[in-house]
């Protein structure tokens, strides 16, 4: 642990806000449908899209057409999906020569991008062929988190309006967030990655020679592109298996630094862009500070963590002043950078890595896992983080809100019976998804099988998956071995609840909070902008998740941290 | 204030047996549908029951499990005893109104031209019957006075045992059944049915009879019972995840945690806070018809007050006597006295008051001829002697001096127009035909309230005055009581339209009114309160009755409302925040003998993993019973604002709610210890 660590971790959090707030004021924009300067190019675009699906850009839906749309869109996306990789070997552009997915893999990998997870029971390099990861995968990187953004978007305009019922168009805002937000944003991204070493190229593999003089066959995708949609996407599904680990897709500390700050960036941005829609700037501001603080100290947790925390086989092994835990980790990048990643990509929905959160300390480890049980809302994955983010707020302005002495309000809307009712409805997909397969699993021996650790750690990997996939983010503690059918078919579902079983109770509340008046605050009013309400939504982000996940942590990485230190003080 | 029907201060020992008493009956789980918290805890009491019988049966060491499961009985037995005792109450104050309510035989009068009169029994009369009440009756249902004037004893719904005058026509026809006639008689036509009669609904509202729960309540018992279910997943998986870990589970634990997990603080305290609010009202003389209608005062936007008799006293009352020029001060005041000798209204006896005040005394003269006001001279005075003393609307006044306007003295001149701009009224001051002054009549701004309209707008709560004055008028009032804004020269249906414009900007309207011509106002207004003594159309129009007839009630009515809402948060936080401490009670103790590292995290030092989990389980208890004055009492309401009173209510209910269990478990972990218990 060193000042450099902490500038590290300081500098890229900042970044990401800096790169978050104007994308949020320009996203406010697209989904308000007004002119942006991409108009010239993307206007005819857009126009035929909507043309060619028939769709009529100014017909509003209601709360459930728009969940309505969703859900077809995601039904459909997840059918052509599965076919496609289930019969990949009949396709074209597959120049390795990999065979169809079994059943149970294409039903979790078409799940896992549909609900914008990106987990991964496969090796990428070792199973798809360029056309699934291209028309495929990646497709899938953008519409998923368009489609997110767009209910973003549903909500904000359901805060704005006034006993209303329209919250947008669904085509159309999952169309325009795609075509000017994260269109551009990939293709310059990928640009930049290009240019600072990271391969794009539709050829099979080099061949190269090691210095032992032995012949090495190292996979090449068009990697580069995927990188910038996975990480702007919160999607974080590596064509790699070992993620943005791999040298093919994060080569530099620069280009991980890059890749670090657009894991978060946009979800800042959505928070912004709520404000704007939702005409409450400041609040929206004091919503950004919760997650800054949460997310900063949660990467300043796991930096302590991997750097602190005595290493017993490094005390075994005589070495008294052992350097930080490089376990899992790459060495150009460190502790500090892995870390403040760690946070980011857990509290994002993201899932990509860049070190092996299975390798961390258990605190560290431990911390990660709990980012992903908060619910993804620190700053979450785009659109969802801010959704999610809106649940935990109604909560907390619901139970301390009473204490001003009137019944509720958030954002000029008042929190009642109905809207309470979807949010608990919400809050408890994640312990039942979370906790509700992992006690299964962790009895059942099928399941087991798939462990490469018993003790904690093994809990660690069992709590980890399903934590990973409820919360869609994707990333998995390294040791569980997913590709089987009790694995993939329960952690599919545990992807979809995770996503449609919180996004149908959210718009639903969109719903409802639209068909209410919008009241002006008064001097009674409970103030949603002030450092009090940001303790007040940390505290409720913490107790409420911290309650739910508290004694599965304690038998997991809390008693594995406690076993090792009395393993190092033993020593 | 006049006598309430509820004993404030100690609980009554009566109240207290009845409500242990029924505590046990509320056991039975179909009492307890409406409350899934307590439910829960009472459905794993009785799996520890079983399990400590179990145990008992083998041979087992039962001590732990049979106190774990009293205790558990104790948690559901508390909860109920805090229902009890706040309906307990409201019952008391019900059986009071009961027993006003006797079997009277009523004369009805089955033929109006020949005052034939039938003995009928109270039930048996329908809306519509005419009855006539003498002198010492009690009259037999509620209804409209069609003819005659009496005095009628109302101490039997408002506690006020001064009679007070009920009259046929205008706003002070209306009668209610069990009051009694004083005197004279009256002829009045039953408009209630038989047990749906004002005090019927009294005795119901205060009873909780018909308790419905208001929305906010609604609200919080789906986030109780969410919380609820999240936790039985958290404690149920505990099963899987235990077993893959080597710990084995003993479900009596389990059933513990998951009890002092649940809110069964504010579970088992949150009918009680609510009927505990209707009871506050009650103990300031005021009957709400719905709990809902107390939970949207604590969330009224907008306060519509009458002027007169809210915010000014609704007499105007002499504050000076402006003399003419060449006259001396105490020289207008004395001839403004005589004028005012035989006065007798208000505004008359003020200026008697003004001259007392300033020291100058007049004895009428001997053999004085008073000159009543008239409208058609629009002036008031004595005769004696010769002289003439008159006081009068200054245009009458100079009128009957035959004086032309230019020869008025400029001085007085600009005194009325003075006068006239501050909102008061001038009137004229003659003495022997010859003008001596202006007498400046001001409507009275009652004291205190502006202070409390500030408080009002610390709440949030907008304050507009409704008068029927003149804009300049009206714009003093409101300037000098500090309303917020005024409506002049108001009209009721200004009124109803006032409340639509308020409420379509999703606004919460209080208004109080005691006219026939308010009871639109009323219904539509959030807040619709009713004077006692007003028109029956007014009283079954708004949702509260102040038996007090005291407009400025509305301001406590807001107070109760939001005392109730901050009680309600208040238990919830402290609830919430409680489970912590309980996770660092229990947690080591279920897993230490399997994961003995885990016996770091036993941060408060507790002396055994089985007086852990007893400690938190009684602590979880006690809790309960310590809450109930609170739940009882209510959280104090400060207007200090929003965003203080949160930050106060916070760090009492959340930070505090954080820390006690830790401070509790631990006492009583050494307590528990020292008995040898576990």
């Amino acid at each position: 642990m060193d000042w450099r660590g902490w500038a590290e971790i300081v500098f890229t959090i900042a970044l990401t806000v800096a790169m978050g707030w104007p994308l949020g004021i320009f996203m406010a924009r697209v989904w308000a449908g007004e002119r942006t300067w991409l108009d010239p190019v993307l206007r005819p675009v857009e126009a035929l899209a909507y043309a060619g699906f028939g769709i009529d850009r100014n017909k509003g839906q209601n709360w459930l057409g728009y969940a309505g749309a969703v859900l077809a869109f995601s039904a459909a996306g997840f059918v052509l999906l599965y076919l496609q990789l289930r019969f990949q070997n009949l396709l074209p552009l597959n120049p390795q020569g990999f065979d169809g997915l079994s059943p149970h893999l294409a039903f979790n990998t078409a799940v896992s991008f549909v609900t914008n997870t990106n987990w991964q029971s496969y090796a990428g390099e070792a199973t798809m062929s360029h056309l699934s990861q291209m028309a495929g995968l990646t497709v899938h990187n953008f519409v998923s988190a368009g489609t997110g953004l767009a209910i973003a978007a549903a909500v904000a305009r359901a805060f704005a309006t006034d006993r209303g019922e329209n919250l947008g168009n669904f085509w159309v805002d999952l169309t325009r967030t795609t075509l000017y937000v994260l269109l551009p944003l990939s293709i310059v991204t990928a640009l930049v990655l290009v240019a600072a070493g990271v391969p794009q190229t539709l050829l099979a593999n080099v061949e190269a020679s090691t210095i032992e003089g032995a012949k090495q066959v190292i996979s090449l995708f068009p990697a580069a592109s995927q990188e910038a949609i996975k990480q702007w996407g919160t999607n974080g599904g590596g064509i790699f298996n070992v993620n943005s680990a791999h040298p093919f897709e994060n080569p530099t500390p620069f280009t991980n630094l890059i890749e670090a700050t657009s894991i978060n960036a946009l979800a800042f941005g959505t928070v912004i862009a709520f404000g704007r829609i939702a005409g409450a700037r400041k609040e929206a501001k004091a919503l950004i500070a919760v997650m800054i603080i949460l997310v900063g100290a949660a990467a300043a947790a796991i930096y302590a963590s991997e750097t602190l925390t005595p290493q017993p086989a490094m005390i075994a092994a005589g070495i008294t002043d052992a350097p930080s835990n490089m376990e899992g980790k790459e060495v150009r990048f460190g502790p500090a950078a892995s870390s403040v990643w760690a946070a980011q990509t857990t509290g994002a929905s993201n899932g990509s890595v860049n070190a092996m959160h299975g390798s961390f300390m258990p605190l560290g480890g431990g911390v990660a896992m709990f980012m992903i049980q908060l619910g993804e809302v620190l700053p979450g994955g785009v659109g969802s983080g801010l959704y999610g983010m809106v649940v935990m707020a109604l909560l907390a302005v619901f139970v301390a809100g009473l204490m001003v002495g009137r019944t509720p309000e958030y954002l000029g809307k008042k929190v009642e019976a109905r809207e309470i009712k979807f949010a608990m409805l919400a809050v408890l997909i994640l312990p039942l998804a979370i906790l509700g397969f992992s006690a299964i699993a962790a009895v059942l021996p099928v399941a087991l099988e798939g462990l490469l650790n018993k003790g904690p750690h093994g809990l660690s990997e069992i709590l980890y998956a399903y934590s990973s996939a409820a919360g869609n983010n994707g990333s998995a503690f390294a040791g569980l071995t997913a590709n089987a059918p009790w694995w993939n078919t329960t952690l599919a579902i545990g992807m979809l609840l995770g996503r449609f079983a919180y996004i149908v109770p959210v718009l639903a509340i969109a719903g409802a909070l639209a068909a209410k008046p919008k009241l002006q605050p008064t001097a009674g009013t409970l103030p949603s902008d002030s450092p009090l309400f940001v303790g007040l939504l940390i505290g409720i982000v913490l107790i409420l998740g911290g309650l739910q996940f508290f004694p599965a942590l304690a038998l997991g990485p809390i008693v594995e941290h406690f076993q090792l230190l009395a393993a190092a003080a033993s020593r | 204030m006049s006598m309430s029907f509820v004993k404030s201060g100690a609980i009554d020992r009566s109240v207290v047996t009845t409500a242990l008493k029924s505590a046990f009956v509320k056991l039975d789980p179909r009492a307890l549908t409406g409350n899934p918290v307590i439910l829960a805890t009472e459905v794993v009491a009785v799996l520890a029951t079983v399990s400590a019988g179990v145990a008992i049966a083998g041979g087992l060491p039962a001590s732990f499990p049979i106190q774990i499961a009293a205790w558990l009985w104790l948690t559901v037995l508390f909860a109920n005893f805090a229902e009890a005792i706040a309906e307990g109450r409201g019952k008391a104050a019900a059986d009071s109104l009961r027993a006003t309510r006797v079997t009277t035989r009523a004369k009805l009068i089955i033929d109006a031209a020949r005052n034939a009169i039938v003995p009928t029994p109270a039930h048996e009369l329908v809306p519509g019957d005419v009855v006539l009440v003498e002198a010492g009756d009690v009259i037999p249902a509620d209804g409209e006075i069609i003819e005659g004037v009496a005095s009628v004893n109302e101490a039997a719904i408002t506690g006020e045992s001064a009679p007070v005058i009920r009259e046929s026509g205008g706003d002070r026809s209306a009668v209610t059944g069990g009051t009694t006639v004083v005197s004279d008689w009256l002829k009045v036509k039953v408009t209630s049915q038989q047990g749906s009669s004002f005090l019927d609904r009294m005795i119901a509202m205060v009873e909780g009879a018909d308790r419905r729960k208001t929305p906010n309540e609604l609200a919080l018992a789906v986030l109780l019972a969410g919380l609820t279910l999240v936790f039985l997943i958290a404690v149920v998986t505990l099963t899987g995840l235990g077993a893959f870990s080597g710990v084995t589970l003993d479900p009596m634990v389990l059933g513990a945690l998951f009890v002092t997990l649940i809110p069964t603080t504010i579970g088992g305290l949150l009918s009680a806070v609510g009927i505990a609010g209707m009871d506050r009202l009650l103990k300031v003389n005021v009957l709400a018809t719905s709990g809902r209608a107390v939970e949207a005062a604590g969330d009224v936007d907008t306060l519509l007050l009458d002027k007169t008799g809210t915010i000014t006293f609704g007499n105007r009352m002499a504050v000076e006597v402006v003399p003419a020029p060449g006259v001396r001060p105490d020289a207008a005041l004395r001839a403004a006295l005589i004028a005012s000798l035989a006065d007798e209204t208000p505004e008359g006896r003020s200026i008697v008051e003004l001259a007392r005040n300033q020291g100058v005394t007049a004895q009428a003269p001997a053999g004085a001829t008073s000159i009543p006001f008239s409208a058609m001279t629009r002036q008031s005075g004595l005769d004696a002697d010769g002289k003439s003393w008159r006081k009068g609307a200054v245009d009458a006044v100079i009128r009957s001096l035959d004086l032309s306007e230019s020869q008025i003295p400029a001085e007085l001149r600009q005194a009325v127009d003075r006068v006239a701009r501050s909102g008061g009224t001038p009137l004229a001051v003659s003495e022997n035909g010859a003008l001596v002054g202006v007498i400046h009549l001001k409507d009275v701004v009652k004291p205190g309230v502006k202070d409390r309209f500030a408080d009002l707008r610390r709440m949030g709560v907008r304050t507009v005055m409704i008068t029927g004055d003149n804009p300049v008028t009206a714009a003093a009032i409101a300037s000098e009581a500090g309303v917020d804004d005024f409506l002049a020269e108001a009209t009721p249906e200004d009124k109803l339209r006032i409340i639509r414009t308020e409420q379509a900007k999703g606004r919460l309207v209080a208004m109080c009114g005691d006219g026939a011509n308010d009871a639109p106002a009323l219904a539509q207004a959030d807040v619709g309160v009713a004077m006692q003594t007003g028109a029956q159309a007014a009283r079954e129009a708004g949702n509260m009755v102040d038996l007090d007839s005291d407009p400025t009630k509305v301001l406590e009515i807001v107070e109760v409302g939001k005392q109730l809402l901050i009680t309600r948060g208040a238990l919830t936080t402290f609830s919430i925040a409680n489970d912590v401490a309980k996770y660092f009670a229990i947690i080591p103790a279920m897993f230490v003998v399997a994961l003995p590292s885990l016996g770091a995290m036993n941060i408060m030092g507790l002396s055994s993993p089985q007086s852990a989990i007893l400690s938190a389980v009684i602590f979880n208890a006690l809790v309960i019973v310590a809450l109930i004055p609170l739940a009882l009492r209510g959280v104090r309401y400060r207007a200090i604002g929003a965003a203080k009173l949160l930050s106060r209510n916070l760090t009492i209910y959340g930070i505090g709610g954080l820390i006690a269990p830790f401070v509790g478990i631990k006492l009583i972990d050494m307590i528990v210890a020292a008995l040898k218990l576990a």
